[in-house]
């Protein structure tokens, strides 16, 4: 029987076993040095505070693993050795594999700041960073501000369970308006809005210069780059985005860029090693994706993918359309093919923005100025059906099409108030056509299916 | 897990600290729970109007102005914030004194009222008497425990209402479904019972009395509306106590199967329901305690199923006891009702199995086949045993049995009384025959749904700890299944909770609606196809 390894129990590493057993007999072998069981991480935010317990983030009961034959090994690998197919845990125990899964996942970015590494001064990536978050900042008399840096979705997050406990917050973002180098203009500025609205202390274009030790080697205070001023704090939160964590693999034989090199079938250059999830880096991006691209829904399509090409069905990695979601303090949001920002946008790309004119509201289309066809849209504050956006995606359908339907693909709890009326006379006005609405048909929406 | 609390302040930290406001707030509700306890030790008030108006007001404003303090000042969204840190709502100190308190009210209110004051032939004492001028206000009759239960009830639903919807104000189906248990708890099974109760031996009820009846209280939840003292008080009521027996047997019958049909169970359990009522808003703040566990399914499935076979049983022995054999008389006879029962049963039984029987785990087809050859046996006991007895027992022994283990031990002392031990929908998930048929027919026969959204699921959990019902919506929605189940009560807390928007709540055709493809969205089509290759 084939022994399958998988280094890394998170979403890509899970998906991938699970699949290898739907689909064959073979031993399954998880190793993890973070926890015994797979757990959200994505949710890790809401044990802090105070939504869930950690057994709750937990997807599945501790009996499944067993039952399903997936072994579960506690421990970090140190070592592989493709030639001998072995490779070596916590340098002790040595493990035989026919297929290797390498689905190690990402470490929080350091930039070398002075002061980085004081105590205090953590990421936010791993259950063992929310452990030490319990040390660094369990309450406001303990912490009595923090300091976050990096303006990103980790950062808002952590800023939300800080502000969870009444605790402080100064957000030094780098850019001038926050997460502008992904949302376009109109919806960053209302997440500034917002962050304030939380009583965060948001200071944009504002880098880190220094971290200042008090003389426990404790973090005692953060001095700002551009204005010297000199910030009094207890805890410091580095968000600044994340980068693939494969140390180990070095001298391994294994290729490795900033990621581990993988081709469309999320192949190393060595035989039997695979690499899927945060880790891998595509040697070429596909369409307008990055070639490491850290997010739950990857990380889950390239666990799928790569267990078929292991059973013996070998299958390229071709995501379908992209899409993401993610939720700012309270407000939702989600995205279905590209809206870029003005920073990235492409010279064919127009915009449509709506906003709400006193809620947190809006959405962004975006279109191909020549032809009209519909490129993607971002929504903030209202719900959208995935389905409906993929297929039109797929038909290429213009963006009059979408405005027309726009209600089909409202995906907001019953008795919801509507906008699509709104934001198809601004539309109507800001293109000069005259586009009504069509009304909401169940027909569409559930005759739907490929 | 990872709660340290390093803190040694009494009063704890936030999250879960008590503000100025809200300690005042619990002291101003605590003092309207004290002249209730004064009251029923016999301390006597000397307006009594006054004193139980003081009481309930300041309760609701205790109630009301705590809430209040916890959700103004914070802008409108999800406010789970230290739900798992505060003892109350999380299994801890105060969770299990208030669960002892509930447990031991239940017990005193439903088999030891004298303790409350209830006089039989006499006038009432304690805090019954403290209720005496509101009954006499709208009944005209001195209170019972249960006008004190009712009252206390409906002022629970009222105030924790207002609470719960000021949590959930972003979001509408949940402040509209409130408000609608908060007006048929009001006006259907407070208000509009006790007016009723002032007609009786009027000449539009041809001098008859009508028995009490709140209106939306449908069997078999109402398990005792076809016993033999209500039919004759429906029938000797004139034109309108017939009309309300009509009803009773169309709500049974037709509007259920109708609106179930349409809505799912939901119009009823999380819209209309009293029992629901509660546990949504009085015990809103359990509802993360539901057990999930695949275990805890198996026990539920098997346990309010049994309580559906025991209702069946009990009404039809009960109403067997009651009629006559002489058809000359009235048309429906001891045998004829039997072999009608018996149709019925057999007809359902024949649709599921030639239809729906794909839609069956193994062990439902089981307990299906075990239960339906059981009620087939005992209606056949009925040839061969004599009068006065029906099927193996006495019927007034099946109800009274019925009545103790299932309408008071099981609805009140553990349904309500064990709110903060084993979440606020205990009675509803494994007690309720009501809901079990209801839910019956929302699996295989109705437009409702849960739909999930593509693939944008991210297996946080907050979907399934916030399910009061206790089902791991996460276990479908990680997998891009719609959520069909038979024990949801469409309360919509899942989707509000769900930081990615992937739930909704709908009514859509049947057709796809359990769809157990595992269509993630976002990979390309072959591999989709690849994967749900079975």
């Amino acid at each position: 029987m084939e022994n399958i390894v998988i280094i890394g129990n998170g979403i890509a590493g899970i998906s991938a076993a699970r699949h290898i057993r739907k689909l064959s007999d073979k031993r399954i072998i998880i190793i993890s040095g973070e926890t015994d069981y797979f757990f959200s991480r994505t949710a890790l935010m809401y044990v802090y505070m105070g939504h869930m317990k950690f057994e709750h983030i937990q997807p599945y009961e501790n009996w499944f693993w067993e039952k399903n034959r997936i072994e579960l090994v506690r421990g970090f690998v140190t070592q592989v050795n493709p030639e001998t197919k072995q490779l070596s845990i916590d340098w002790s125990r040595a493990m035989h594999y026919d297929k290797l899964i390498i689905a190690t996942g990402s470490k929080p970015n350091k930039f070398g700041w002075p002061g980085q590494d004081l105590h205090g001064v953590q990421g936010l990536y791993s259950k063992q960073d929310l452990d030490l978050l319990e040390v660094n900042a369990p309450n406001k008399e303990v912490c009595k501000r923090a300091v976050i840096v990096g303006g990103g979705l980790i950062g808002i997050e952590l800023a939300e369970m800080l502000r969870s406990r009444d605790i402080p917050v100064t957000f030094l973002v780098r850019e001038d308006s926050f997460w502008n180098g992904v949302l376009p203009k109109g919806e960053s500025q209302m997440i500034n809005e917002h962050i304030r609205e939380h009583h965060i202390d948001l200071r944009l274009s504002s880098n880190l210069k220094e971290i200042v030790a008090d003389e426990n080697g404790k973090v005692k205070s953060v001095v700002i780059a551009e204005t010297g001023e000199e910030l009094a704090c207890d805890m410091v939160g580095l968000t600044a985005g994340v980068t693939p964590n494969i140390e180990f693999l070095r001298n391994s034989g294994i290729e490795l860029g900033r990621g581990v090199k993988v081709n469309r079938f999320l192949e190393t250059n060595v035989p039997d090693v695979y690499a899927i999830g945060d880790c891998a880096e595509q040697h070429e991006a596909i369409g307008n994706r990055r070639p490491i691209e850290a997010v739950w829904y990857t990380g889950r399509m390239m666990g799928e993918t790569v267990a078929q090409t292991i059973c013996g069905n070998k299958i390229e990695y071709k995501p379908g359309h992209w899409f993401n979601s993610a939720k700012f303090l309270d407000i939702e949001y989600q995205t279905y093919g590209w809206v870029f920002s003005e920073r990235g946008m492409k010279a064919h790309e127009a915009h449509f923005h709506w906003r709400h004119p006193e809620e947190k509201i809006c959405i962004t289309v975006a279109f191909h100025k020549e032809t009209g066809q519909f490129l993607g849209i971002n929504t903030f504050g209202i719900r959208m059906r995935h389905q409906i956006f993929d297929k039109w995606l797929t038909q290429e359908k213009s963006v009059d099409h979408v405005m027309e339907h726009l209600i089909d693909a409202n995906f907001d709890p019953e008795f919801y108030k509507h906008y699509e009326a709104n934001i198809i006379s601004k539309y109507n006005a800001e293109f000069g056509k005259s586009i009504s609405l069509k009304k909401k048909s169940l027909k569409r929406i559930f005759a739907m299916g490929y | 897990m990872s709660t340290y609390d390093r803190s040694m302040a009494l009063t704890g930290q936030p999250p879960a600290i008590l503000s100025r406001n809200q300690k005042i707030a619990t002291l101003i509700g605590m003092t309207g729970l004290l002249i209730l306890l004064l009251a029923s030790f016999n301390v006597s008030f000397p307006n009594k109007g006054l004193w139980l108006t003081l009481a309930l007001m300041a309760i609701s404003a205790g109630t009301i102005w705590f809430s209040w303090d916890a959700y103004s000042k914070k802008l409108p969204g999800i406010k789970n914030d230290g739900v798992w840190f505060k003892s109350i709502s999380s299994k801890g100190f105060w969770g299990w004194i208030a669960g002892i308190a509930l447990t031991g009210f239940y017990i005193v209110l439903y088999f030891y009222p004298e303790y409350l004051g209830l006089v039989k032939n006499g006038s009432n004492k304690g805090v019954i008497a403290l209720f005496d001028p509101l009954s006499k206000a709208l009944s005209g009759n001195p209170a019972s425990q249960w006008f004190v239960y009712g009252t206390l009830y409906t002022v629970a639903i009222l105030a924790f209402g207002i609470k719960f919807m000021w949590k959930y104000r972003h979001n509408r189906y949940e402040r509209i479904r409130t408000m609608s248990v908060m007006f048929f708890q009001t006006a259907f099974a407070f208000i509009i019972p006790e007016l009723m109760a002032r007609l009786n031996g009027d000449k539009i009820l041809n001098g008859g009395s009508l028995p009490y009846y709140d209106l939306k209280n449908v069997w078999p939840l109402n398990y005792y509306n076809f016993e033999g003292y209500r039919i004759k008080g429906f029938l000797s009521s004139g034109d309108i106590g017939f009309a309300l027996l009509i009803f009773g047997i169309l709500s049974v019958f037709v509007i259920t199967p109708i609106l179930t049909y349409k809505y799912g169970k939901r119009w009823y359990c999380s819209w209309v329901c009293g029992c629901g009522g509660l546990a949504e808003t009085a015990g809103d703040a359990f509802r993360q305690l539901s057990d999930k566990t695949v275990s805890a399914w198996k026990v539920e499935r098997w346990v309010v199923h049994s309580v559906v076979v025991f209702v069946t049983l009990m009404t039809t022995a009960v109403i067997y006891s009651y009629l006559g054999t002489d058809t000359s008389k009235y048309w429906l006879t001891k045998s004829t009702f039997l072999i009608g029962v018996a149709s019925l049963l057999t007809l359902v039984f024949a649709w599921v199995m030639i239809f729906k029987r794909d839609q069956f785990k193994k062990d439902a087809i089981y307990g299906a086949i075990g239960y339906f050859v059981i009620i087939m046996a005992l209606i056949g006991f009925h040839f061969f045993s004599g009068d006065g007895n029906v099927f193996l027992f006495k019927s007034e022994t099946l109800r009274k049995s019925y009545s103790f283990l299932i309408g008071s031990i099981f609805s009140g002392v553990i349904g309500t009384g064990f709110y903060p031990i084993f979440g606020n929908r205990v009675w509803c998930r494994f007690g309720c025959p009501m809901a079990a048929m209801m839910g019956f027919q929302q699996r295989l026969f109705s437009r409702f749904r849960i739909t999930t959204n593509g693939g944008q699921c991210i297996s946080c959990g907050n979907c399934s700890t916030y399910c009061e019902m206790g089902i791991d919506v996460r276990a479908y929605a990680q997998k891009g299944e719609n959520i069909v189940r038979s024990s949801c009560v469409g309360c919509g807390i899942c989707s509000a909770v769900c930081p990615r928007g992937v739930l909704k709540l709908e009514n859509g055709p049947l057709e796809g609606r359990i769809d157990s493809n595992q269509v993630l969205l976002g990979n390309d089509v072959d591999l989709m196809t690849l994967v749900n290759k079975k």
